[in-house]
């Protein structure tokens, strides 16, 4: 399909925007002025439409079909919390309104939204405090970080690691080595799935500054020794830090803060439903107990005695500003609107479904693929395609075999200590038809490796494109487009 | 109840298959002690409910009021068409374009997006976006930092005070020196500035229009830095880009800026779009999501994520950035919105931008007590100084259903009586009027 820049044709606009009304005309001395107009494309609106239509259809989301991507919680994104967010007293509002008048009084609905989520996930997880600033998971991770570093700094405690199972998401170890920390790897014990927790009481000492852990793991294992590792990690007076990218499986079934987690961030673009956007906008709202409260970042939203909501920013103690405002509002938005509406019961059936969904796949599929780790999975369940692949048939090759059957594939090769790794999370929102269907796929799947392996490494070939040469992308480097000569 | 599709006869039937009794002991992994001690979320409600109840939150909202805030975030106008496009599902309910022969529209557009800003910022490469403009300016100061291996930054004293403070609290933990030059006449102190430098610097940190609006030339800046291995980071207005000298044009190293004015409603300050465009020499470098363009087995042309070396979910601890995800759904906005005004449209904005600014300065000039700063040119953003407290003057124009500018006595001491008014195209002759009269008629009180 051709490159919208290709379909350009001189003096066309898209926008008819407004005769200039006012009897003067502005300039700009010459030595600050841009030398050539931008080569911007020239589209009717009509030719913009198109575009955007026909590329949309080169594309696959929830609403295309099931999307297992393992860690990724693509759940269906309610339609009614985009109506809510595209109100124009949201999407109008000048986030430096406040600063106006009187701390907020010209933005109430707002900053009630704010507040309120700010209770409810605090409820939720069992924590003292939430703040909504940090505008993606990794952001999430990155401010408790540096919260964890500001409470050690102010108790003069000399930190300087950070613990990480080697199964977790490779922004873990990424945010703690922006924050500061250099990062030392944990074992997962092969036999049960989970932490190593002798391993780890060995590799905890006093320059330890937190451990990072995903509960459920990344395998969908659920740590049940919890209490034992906040006792080793509490005891050198580190913190303990839950990674929420699989809280998806606990709602209403376990709380990080009430087995002592100091700090978490919870991924609200997949727990609470809002569409990940093709990759982003997100956001992750991070909560602590009450000894990291002092360090939350600016601004904080409190409920004053009369009942108004107020910015705050008089916290000597604070990290300062993480983001330019008050988080990725109108994702805060969508995801509070998600949990009034399903309320207590609907959030513990959502992990209800979750876990069902991925233990009924898990079964469905063991004779026909390797199982690392057999025992219950929470809301994920990791295989192997190391069968298929000594008949040649690779984890990758399974995925794009899925593509050609109409579903998106799952995670391949994570987590990483897994070999030909495929993670697999359905969700609650997924049917038992549809999870049928899939596993039907698989079943034929692993046959045609046995009998006819070349036929998958083909695939796909119902798509727009096949298999893509990604060491030519990164050798070419064609990142913007120029027209040929 | 919620969005499970699955009756109870189905569960059942799953269960049987998972050799399971009930969902509960799908549970006996969490012990009991390990059990909530509180769940308390009130009831469900439905869609019509909560509906109500969140259009009542937003009725509460002053969003009527007539804008002239901007301080980097600007109410323009939206065209439609971009709503319309942008609740295609198979864009905004899709995840990371991992499988790319799944997602070619996502990464196509991307592909465009990255073309956009390269040439509106007159720059080699961009990258796929990041979390704001703020979030931009700090990762270009660690691509600095990480290029030649020096570890004090400059910071002029027209860069966005928000991003300063963002900037101090992302390297509170880390050993990166600052210095700030405070500004002469709202341009860059060139004296001060380069009394500053040494061998130490890593970058200096510019923004053209700066955060009083005022714009600048900084090539003779770009010619210093450079020769002295100093790389020069610059945040820009994307909308002013379409009449002021570009990042490129004065040599810049990095440009960074929000892309928010380019078609993303203003949301009570997010989600907005961080952009950066840099050079050919320092991609790799660069933090992000980059898509470049390919073949596929059969020689057709397609779109993959590239440079993936770079990043968290392969380098881990020695990634250049830890940031996973873009904004592509705001990306896209942006692009959607570019392609819309075309080449001729931007510049006729910035200049519709302009005229008006220049109008409502006129007006403004005209209130006896009222000052408008014009030491030096402005875009569409100008400072002008009050017989009174600035913020206690915004709140008198309120009454009057005008938000009037930004205070700038909130950020800087000694400038309690300033106001930073912006103004968009999407003024009228009429508003500007009447916001000079409310503004005449307060002062008057």
């Amino acid at each position: 399909m051709s490159i919208i820049y290709e379909k350009s044709i001189p003096n066309r606009q898209g926008v008819r925007l407004p005769a200039c009304d006012v009897p003067v005309s502005g300039s700009i001395p010459k030595e600050y002025r841009r030398s050539n107009e931008a080569e911007l494309c020239e589209l009717s609106e009509v030719d913009v439409i198109r575009h955007f239509t026909a590329l949309s259809r080169k594309n696959y989301g929830v609403d295309t079909n099931f999307y297992p991507l393992g860690s990724c919680t693509m759940k269906y994104n309610p339609k009614f919390t985009e109506k809510l967010a595209a109100l124009d007293g949201f999407a109008s509002l000048h986030p430096l309104l406040p600063q106006l008048r009187h701390g907020g009084l010209l933005t109430q609905g707002a900053l009630a939204v704010c507040y309120k989520l700010e209770r409810v996930l605090s409820e939720i997880c069992g924590m003292d405090e939430f703040t909504l600033q940090p505008m993606a998971g990794a952001h999430g991770e990155l401010t408790a970080m540096m919260l964890i570093a500001a409470y050690h700094n102010k108790k003069g405690n000399k930190k300087s690691e950070v613990l990480i199972p080697d199964e977790a998401h490779g922004t873990n170890p990424s945010s703690a080595a922006i924050a500061g920390y250099s990062v030392k790897p944990v074992p997962t014990n092969p036999e049960n799935g989970a932490l190593d927790v002798e391993a780890l009481k060995s590799m905890v000492n006093e320059k330890t500054a937190a451990l990072m852990l995903t509960n459920p793991n990344t395998l969908g294992i659920f740590n049940s020794d919890i209490h034992k590792i906040a006792d080793i990690v509490h005891k050198v007076d580190a913190q303990l830090y839950y990674d929420g990218a699989n809280l998806n499986a606990v709602l209403g079934k376990f709380r990080p803060g009430d087995s002592d987690f100091d700090a978490i961030h919870v991924n609200l673009h997949k727990t609470f439903a809002t569409p990940h956007g093709g990759g982003g906008p997100g956001a992750g709202p991070v909560g602590v107990k009450e000894h990291l409260i002092p360090f939350l970042p600016i601004s904080r939203v409190v409920k004053r005695d009369d009942g108004t909501y107020a910015l705050n920013y008089k916290y000597p103690d604070s990290i300062g500003y993480i983001a330019p405002f008050y988080g990725n509002f109108s994702v805060c938005l969508k995801a509070y609107a998600y949990i009034l509406l399903l309320g207590k019961e609907g959030l513990t059936e959502v992990s209800e479904n979750a876990v069902l969904n991925a233990n009924y796949l898990l079964h469905s599929l063991k004779e026909h693929y390797d199982v690392p780790c057999m025992r219950t999975c929470m809301h994920e369940c990791v295989l192997s395609a190391q069968k298929q692949a000594e008949k040649g048939v690779r984890a990758l090759d399974v995925a794009k075999a899925l593509i050609d059957r109409g579903f998106h594939p799952p995670t391949v090769y994570f987590p990483l200590i897994v070999k030909e790794a495929l993670m697999i999370e359905p969700t609650e929102t997924e049917s038992k038809e549809t999870l049928d269907a899939f596993v039907e796929a698989m079943k034929e799947i692993a046959k045609l490796s046995e009998t006819d392996p070349e036929s998958l490494q083909q695939s796909p070939e119902t798509t727009p494109v096949s298999r893509l040469d990604e060491a030519r992308a990164a050798k070419m480097m064609d990142l913007v487009y120029t027209k040929p000569e | 109840m919620g969005y499970i599709a699955n009756t109870e006869q189905q569960q059942r039937e799953m269960l049987k298959t998972c050799n399971a009794s009930s969902i509960d002991e799908l549970f006996n992994d969490i012990p009991n002690s390990l059990k909530p001690k509180s769940f308390d979320i009130p009831a469900g409600k439905s869609e019509f409910e909560v509906c109500t109840l969140i259009q009542n939150m937003a009725s509460q909202n002053y969003s009527h009021l007539t804008n002239f805030i901007g301080g980097g975030f600007y109410d323009h106008f939206i065209p439609s068409a971009i709503d319309a496009l942008i609740s295609r599902s198979e864009f905004y309910t899709a995840y990371t374009p991992y499988q790319p022969e799944l997602s070619q529209g996502t990464l196509q557009a991307i592909y465009e997006y990255q073309t956009d800003i390269a040439r509106l910022a007159d720059m080699e490469v961009s990258n796929a976006s990041l979390y704001d403009g703020g979030t931009a300016l700090y990762e270009a100061c660690q691509m600095a930092i990480s290029t030649n291996r020096r570890n004090r930054i400059v910071m002029d004293g027209g860069v966005n005070p928000i991003y300063k403070k963002m900037l101090y609290s992302y390297t509170s933990n880390l050993s990166i020196d600052f210095c700030e030059v405070s500004v002469s006449h709202g341009q860059s102190d060139r004296q001060k500035l380069f009394y500053s430098l040494d061998e130490k610097t890593s970058a200096v940190v510019l923004q053209n229009p700066n955060f009083f609006g005022v714009i600048d030339d900084h090539s003779d800046i770009v010619e210093k830095c450079h020769s002295m291995g100093i790389l020069v980071i610059q945040s820009t207005y994307p909308i002013a880009l379409g009449l002021i000298k570009t990042p490129g044009e004065i040599g810049v190293d990095i440009a960074t800026g929000e892309g928010q004015s380019l078609g993303i409603p203003l949301s009570f300050g997010g989600p907005y779009l961080g952009f950066m465009a840099t050079n050919k020499k320092l991609v790799r470098k660069m933090p992000g999501r980059i898509v470049g363009k390919t073949l596929d087995n059969k020689g057709r042309e397609g779109f993959v994520l590239t440079l993936q070396a770079r990043e968290q979910h392969i380098r881990r601890e020695k990634a250049t950035s830890n940031i996973c995800t873009n904004q592509a759904l705001c990306a896209l906005r942006a692009h959607i919105y570019l392609s819309l005004l075309g080449k001729k449209g931007l510049t006729q904005t910035a200049q519709l931008c302009l005229d008006k600014a220049t109008y409502a300065k006129k007006r403004i000039k005209e209130i006896p007590g009222v000052d408008v700063m014009e030491s030096s040119p402005t875009f569409n953003e100008f400072t002008i100084s009050l017989p009174l407290d600035a913020g206690e003057f915004a709140g008198m124009m309120i009454d009057r259903g005008f938000a009037a500018g930004f205070p700038l006595g909130r950020y800087y001491e000694g400038m309690e009586n300033y106001l930073l008014v912006a103004v968009t195209e999407k003024r009228t002759k009429h508003e500007i009027g009447h916001f000079a009269e409310a503004m005449e008629e307060a002062l008057c009180q």
